[in-house]
């Protein structure tokens, strides 16, 4: 069956950045219709740990990140969910005194941005959270951080757009996808003819195949998380928690379960699945026993996995193309996109408007692989 | 709070008893019994459901529903259709009691 | 290096036993894990201690089958590397090494295989109502279980309800051991009964038992009822009766019946769980409504090297199963280049089996209308208790139309069981809400552990790896 769409913009990736772009342009006047190979909201936005976190981003990304925590409060009015949405803080523990430096260096650094940030070292770390074992030498609270359901975040904000007047294609894979000067034809789905003037690409992992049809290549490389979760427990680990190194993370949701994460999961043959790995999930299990004594006769129910993408500085790419006028990148987020997601898509509705966004982007341009790309090519 | 005895012996009556405590009171099972038995031998519940509260007291028997995890008095838990009961086991299936337990 | 890997079977049960048999016969020296403290699968399933009782008082008509089975096994021990109480977890993934994770006394271990039979069996294919997860109410193989394996019966006065020819005879059974029973409800409509007629010229054994065990409940004086639907489980806490509806030429009628226990069912679900990890692919099987790993007539899975049999495979019964699981052997010898007797006859043995069961689904039909009458407040997944409701909101909400989203936005499956005791459920909502068949709302994902795990396992001082 052929289907013909006219629209100001199409946005192919339905994740957390393609779906708040989508309801943030549509409020903005634009027709917008939004596309997805499988559902939205079920790839990196949805299996993520569910961290809602400023703590521990580079200062680049703290503009984009402050922006964000002030739209995350707001989440029921603007997508009819809270998604368990909680500012319950952030603990980064230092397991030794050369980790708790680093914290310190951090806080240090960032003290400009309004974090708010409290370092807590040696005793008064016990003192402060009881539950804790003794094995961490300090840490660092960013109070106002929390956590979400990752699950119910993005297909939120895509049925709110949806609601709101964007056309969703769901199962909706989108096969060719042409510059024509003024814009762009993009052949989707079992037929489907969609023209637009602008165009996003918010394909998260699948990204690199659509910025490299317009001349962009960029290394970007798969990462697999490696989650573990344990049956409801009674409640008992007020703050979401993290470790300064990365090697662990964690959080109880309000229904009792304990999910946690750390290390990496596995690509199956199809490079777009993937496993969690029993090696990751193991040392995941045996830090939390080592962490919190009270879980010692706890029972993990499930693992999982997904498929994030990574760039090689840590930092995604947004921003306009620099080959392709009325194309714009939102990508690459390294497994940290959960918190920024909500502004990124905020930050591409100005893009798309007005053409320029009102917080710093410059860190995320394409263009700084652009030597990379042709130092690449230079090699082959 | 249920107190009846759900489950009813029909074989095994003579057999050894097996002394166990539940909620702290001494109860006793027979040689052969599964802590399930054993405790629906002489109660009606093994433990309260996590969201409403709500009794239960196992389902398929066969280790796959999950349901009939019980907690034993040092907070650790054990599948109680597939674990044999030993003598001296100490069964706490009391909401209140449990998450107590869990704390210690 | 490691010593050469060994075949291994996953589950004791009559598939798991035949499977052994052949291998041991054909000179391999299989590595058999099984979760139960004692071999013999659910059918077949010994007590922890013996309690006196004969095996035709603990088995029946099936007592010649069980002791046999029993008997092989013992035969076996010395030729085979038998594990009980040990739960396999996970499988790795295809490509990534012929490995499992196995959890014995609460230690973790890695064992590898060169090849891998799944005889992983079923477990109760169950459906939601009001009241369905107060305590005294069992899953029909749950009654018939605990009679068996543990001398008790799960009260003393008991209805019996669902579909299928194990509800009449579990019935029977607890008649025999004292119990009361208070009422046989079956769901199907009385009218379905007249296909036992041609199976009677198929398997006259099967339909003379069944005769044998209604006649005998009906000359005790139980109510025998037909076109039965479950109104509520009366009592708070306790069973103390049911309401039910039943279809007659004059209307529905509504009725009460008195009672401390209640077990149900419908037929049996496989448990795939396993084969779901190891990559196989699985197909939908329209007659019995679930996804089921794909195999060929000998149980070959689209994985090289992994076999499936028995139940877990696709609902059969225990004599299939045994059939299947010497099947699968053969085809593993087969595949390692020995040659093995002739299958013919088994194969044949098998399909007559199968067309038994066609004719059994057509007289113990599934209640498809079921979902629908389901009332909002019902429980539909008894781990997360997650409501009929929320089930039906979370599918309009979210637009929802696959089985994985739904779990996804709605926790339905996501519990300690991982959608065991309500796949079956959440399938046939989905799917009424769709306007689908059950098969195109998709497949519940397995994911590891398949069981829960301890969280401290990994710390375990025992923690070995072996491959």
């Amino acid at each position: 069956m052929s289907r013909r769409v006219s629209v100001d913009v199409a946005i192919i990736g339905g994740g957390l950045v393609g779906s708040s772009a989508a309801l943030a342009m549509r409020k903005a006047g634009l027709s917008v219709t939004l596309l997805d190979k499988g559902h939205c909201g079920a790839q990196a936005s949805g299996v993520n740990f569910g961290g809602v976190r400023r703590q521990g981003r580079p200062p680049e990304q703290l503009p984009l990140s402050q922006r964000s925590h002030r739209i995350w409060p707001q989440l029921k009015a603007i997508i009819g969910i809270d998604a368990e949405y909680v500012r319950s803080g952030h603990l980064k523990l230092a397991r030794t005194e050369k980790d708790f430096a680093k914290l310190e260096a951090y806080a240090e650094t960032t003290r400009d941005y309004g974090l708010g940030l409290e370092l807590v070292a040696g005793a008064a770390l016990t003192e402060r959270y009881p539950w804790l074992s003794a094995k961490a030498v300090g840490a660092s609270l960013c109070p106002e951080d929390g956590h979400a359901n990752p699950r119910l975040v993005a297909p939120a904000f895509a049925r709110a757009a949806e609601r709101a007047g964007v056309t969703v294609l769901e199962q909706t894979p989108v096969r060719e996808v042409t510059a024509t000067g003024n814009g762009f034809v993009i052949l989707a789905g079992d037929g489907i003819e969609i023209r637009c003037r602008q165009l996003v690409n918010s394909a998260g992992a699948w990204s690199d195949r659509f910025a490299a049809q317009f001349g962009e290549v960029v290394p970007l490389t798969r990462i697999y998380p490696s989650m573990v979760v344990t049956e409801p427990l009674p409640l008992c680990l007020p703050v979401s928690m993290g470790e300064q190194g990365g090697s662990f993370y964690g959080r109880q949701v309000a229904r009792g379960n304990y999910v946690m994460g750390g290390g990496r999961g596995l690509p199956l043959g199809d490079p777009d699945y993937s496993r969690p790995s029993v090696t990751a999930a193991s040392s995941v299990m045996q830090r939390a026993i080592a962490l919190f004594p009270h879980l010692a006769h706890a029972q993990v129910i499930r693992f999982w996995s997904g498929t994030e993408a990574e760039m090689p500085d840590g930092n995604p790419v947004i921003g306009p193309s620099e080959t392709t006028s009325g194309l714009f990148h939102a990508f690459g987020f390294c497994g940290a996109g959960f918190q920024t997601a909500p502004a990124v898509g905020e930050v591409l509705a100005e893009l798309v408007t007005e053409g320029r966004s009102t917080t710093p982007i410059d860190a995320f341009s394409i263009g700084r692989f652009r030597k990379v790309a042709v130092e690449t090519a230079a090699l082959l | 709070m249920s107190m009846h005895a759900q489950f009813r012996r029909r074989y095994r009556l003579d057999e050894t008893p097996v002394p166990f405590t539940l909620n702290g009171v001494l109860e006793t099972g027979r040689r052969g019994d599964t802590v399930l038995t054993a405790i629906l031998s002489v109660s009606g519940r093994l433990r309260q459901s996590e969201f409403t509260g709500e009794d239960r007291a196992g389902f398929c028997l066969i280790g796959a529903c999950q349901d009939c995890y019980v907690m034993l008095a040092n907070g650790s838990r054990v599948r109680a259709c597939s674990t044999a009961l030993l003598p001296g086991m100490a069964f706490i299936t009391d909401l209140d009691a449990m998450a107590g337990a869990a704390h210690e | 290096m490691s010593e050469p890997l060994q075949p291994v079977i996953v589950g004791a049960g009559p598939a798991g036993i035949r499977a052994a048999e052949r291998l041991v016969r054909a000179g391999l020296r299989p590595i058999v894990l099984d979760e139960g403290q004692r071999a013999g699968g659910q059918i077949y399933r010994r007590p922890l201690i013996e309690d006196g009782r004969s095996y035709r008082s603990r088995y029946g008509s099936e007592a010649g089958k069980a002791q046999r089975l029993h008997e092989t096994f013992e035969a076996l021990l010395p030729e085979i590397d038998y594990q009980p109480e040990t739960l396999v977890w996970n499988i790795s993934a295809p490509k990534r090494g012929n490995q499992l994770d196995i959890l014995s006394s609460g230690v973790h271990r890695q064992i590898g295989f060169s090849q891998l039979i799944l005889c992983t069996g079923a477990t109760d294919r169950v459906l939601p109502f009001p009241g369905w997860t107060t305590p005294g109410v069992y899953t029909l193989g749950a009654s018939q279980t605990v009679l068996k394996a543990q001398g008790c019966t799960i009260g003393d006065r008991v209805v019996f309800m669902g579909s299928g020819p194990l509800l009449y005879l579990v019935a029977w059974q607890y008649m025999k051991a004292g119990a009361r029973v208070e009422a046989v409800l079956d769901t199907a409509p009385v009218t379905s009964k007249r296909h036992l007629l041609s199976l009677a010229v198929h398997a006259p054994r099967i339909v003379a038992l069944g005769l044998f065990y209604g006649l005998q409940l009906q000359l005790a004086g139980v109510r025998i009822r037909c076109g039965v639907r479950p109104e509520a489980v009366l009592g708070k806490g306790q069973v103390e009766g049911l309401r039910f509806r039943r279809r007659t030429l004059k209307g529905d009628v509504v009725e009460t019946i008195a009672c401390d226990a209640l077990a149900y069912g419908f037929a049996l679900r496989p448990e795939t769980q396993l084969a779901d990890l190891a990559g196989c692919r699985f197909r939908f099987n329209e007659r019995d409504r679930v996804w089921l790993p794909e195999r060929d007539t000998m149980g070959r899975t689209s994985r090289p090297d992994v076999y499936v049999a028995g139940d877990g495979s696709g609902i059969a019964g225990a004599d299939a199963a045994e059939i299947s699981g010497e099947l699968a052997a053969a085809a593993l010898l087969q595949d390692m280049g020995q040659r093995s007797a002739d299958t013919t006859r088994l194969m044949e043995a098998r399909d007559a089996i199968l067309r038994q069961r066609d004719i059994l689904e057509r007289a113990f039909p599934f209640p498809d209308d079921w979902i629908e009458t389901v009332p909002d407040e019902t429980m539909l997944c008894r781990c997360e208790e997650i409501t009929i409701a929320e089930g039906r909101r979370a599918i309009a909400n979210g637009s929802v139309t696959e089985i994985n989203r739904l779990k996804a936005l709605s926790r339905v499956g996501m519990g300690r069981c991982q959608g065991r005791m309500c796949s079956a459920a959440a399938a046939e909502l989905l799917s009424a809400a769709c306007g689908t068949s059950a098969g195109a709302v998709g497949r519940l994902r397995a994911q590891a552990p398949v069981k829960p795990i301890p969280l401290g396992f990994g710390a375990s001082a025992g923690t070995e790896t072996r491959s």
